[in-house]
C-alpha cells in the first residue's frame, strides 16, 4: 500500500503503526496520524493513503520534510486545497493582521496583502506586531511575520490605501477576499466594489466583512452571517470602537478567528473542477 | 415590500436614499442590496421602491 510520509509517498506493507515507527521512526517522539498526535501505546492499522509524519523534537528537518511536518496538524485532506488557494486580505489592522497569520498556518498558497499604514505602538494592543516592527510598514511587518510562521507561503504586498477609485484593480483576480478595515465607510465601500461588482472582476468572488468587535462585551454575541449573495459578516453587529469605547485583543482576534475560518470553510467546500 | 428580511409598509414615492434615512441609517456605512442586486450608492436617491422589492441593508459599525 502507499502511504504519505513526511510528505514523501513511499510503499510499505508493515500493517502495524508501532512497527512501522519502530523501523523508521529513528528515534521520534511525536507520530501524527491523519492529523492526530497518537499514543503508541495502543496498536493501529496502517491503511492505503495515510499520513504519518514523524518528528523528532529539537532537529531542524529538511526544507521538504519541514513544510509537512507544519501542516501534519491538519485534517485529512484540506492541505492540497488550502495550498491550491488564495486570498486577499484588506486591512492589517488587528483583524488583517490575526486573519493573515490565521491564513499563513493553514497554508493557505498565496496571500494578498493590503494596507498603506505603519505599525505604531496603539497597535500593540491588538494587532499582531511585535515591538521590532514599530517603524515598519505593515505590509513589511506582516510579510516577515509570515516567513517565520510558513515560509513555504508566496506573499504580495500592495502598500496602498483602498478607496472606490482603485479597490477593484487591486483586489482584481481574488475568489476570496477579507475585509478587515477600521473605519465602517470603508467597510461599506468594499462591500459595494466586491459585492455589486460593477467592474466585472469579481464574478463568483466572495466578500467576509466584519461588523462590531470593540470592547469586552460577551464573546459570543460575535458570530458569522451570511448577507446578501456573497457577503458574509463577522462580529456582533452592533458594537463599534467609538469615544469611551476601544478595541480589545481578545474580541478582535475572535471575529478575526470567525473570518479566516470562514474563508477556510468556503475554500473547503470548493468543488475540485472550480 | 420586504427590508432585511420582514414585510414592511411604506408611504408611495419612496427613495432608497429616504428609505434609509427614515430607518436610521447612516448611507455612508452601509451597503444595500435591491432585489438581489447591490445598488451603487449613487443611485440611491433616484431609485424609488416598488412593490415586492426585496432590499437588504447591511449597516457596518467600525473597529478592526
Amino acid at each position: 500500500m502507499e502511504i504519505e510520509l513526511n510528505g514523501k509517498i513511499i510503499r510499505t506493507e508493515e500493517k502495524s503503526l508501532k512497527k512501522f515507527v519502530q523501523k523508521v521512526g529513528d528515534g521520534a517522539q511525536v507520530v501524527i496520524y491523519n492529523g492526530f498526535q497518537v499514543d503508541m501505546r495502543q496498536e493501529r492499522e496502517i491503511k492505503d493513503g495515510d499520513i504519518i509524519t514523524l518528528i523528532k523534537k529539537g532537529v531542524m528537518p529538511d526544507k521538504d520534510e519541514l513544510e509537512a511536518m507544519i501542516c501534519a496538524r491538519f485534517t485529512p485532506g484540506l492541505y492540497r486545497k488550502f495550498k491550491n488557494a488564495k486570498v486577499a486580505v484588506a486591512g492589517l489592522g488587528g483583524l488583517g493582521s490575526n486573519i493573515a497569520a490565521m491564513l499563513a498556518r493553514s497554508a493557505v498558497g498565496k496571500l494578498l496583502l493590503v494596507d498603506f499604514d505603519t505599525v505604531e505602538p496603539s497597535n500593540l494592543n491588538r494587532q499582531n506586531y511585535y515591538i521590532k516592527h514599530l517603524g515598519m510598514k505593515k505590509c513589511d511587518a506582516m510579510k516577515e511575520i509570515i516567513k517565520e510562521i510558513d515560509p513555504f507561503i508566496e506573499v504580495e504586498c500592495k502598500c496602498v490605501r483602498l478607496g472606490y477609485e482603485n479597490c477593484a484593480e487591486v483586489l482584481k483576480g481574488y475568489k476570496y477576499i477579507c475585509e478587515a478595515f477600521d473605519g465602517a465607510e470603508s467597510k461599506a465601500m468594499i462591500t459595494e466594489v466586491v459585492c455589486g461588482n460593477m467592474s466585472g472582476n469579481f464574478d463568483g468572488s466572495v466578500l467576509v466583512a466584519a461588523s462590531g468587535m470593540a470592547g469586552i462585551e460577551d464573546a459570543n454575541e460575535i458570530k458569522t452571517v451570511k448577507r446578501m449573495k456573497n457577503l458574509y459578516v463577522c462580529g456582533d453587529m452592533v458594537n463599534g470602537a467609538q469615544v469611551g469605547r476601544g478595541l480589545m485583543a481578545p474580541r478582535v482576534a475572535i471575529c478575526a478567528g470567525h473570518q479566516a475560518n470562514m474563508i477556510l470553510r468556503l475554500i473547503a467546500e470548493e468543488k475540485e473542477d472550480e | 415590500m420586504r427590508l432585511n428580511g420582514e414585510e414592511t409598509e411604506v408611504k408611495e414615492e419612496m427613495s432608497i436614499g429616504k428609505l434609509l434615512e427614515e430607518k436610521g441609517y447612516r448611507r455612508e456605512r452601509v451597503a444595500v442590496e435591491l432585489n438581489g442586486e447591490i445598488l451603487p450608492k449613487n443611485k440611491y436617491d433616484d431609485t424609488m421602491i416598488k412593490n415586492d422589492d426585496v432590499i437588504e441593508v447591511v449597516s457596518f459599525v467600525g473597529g478592526g
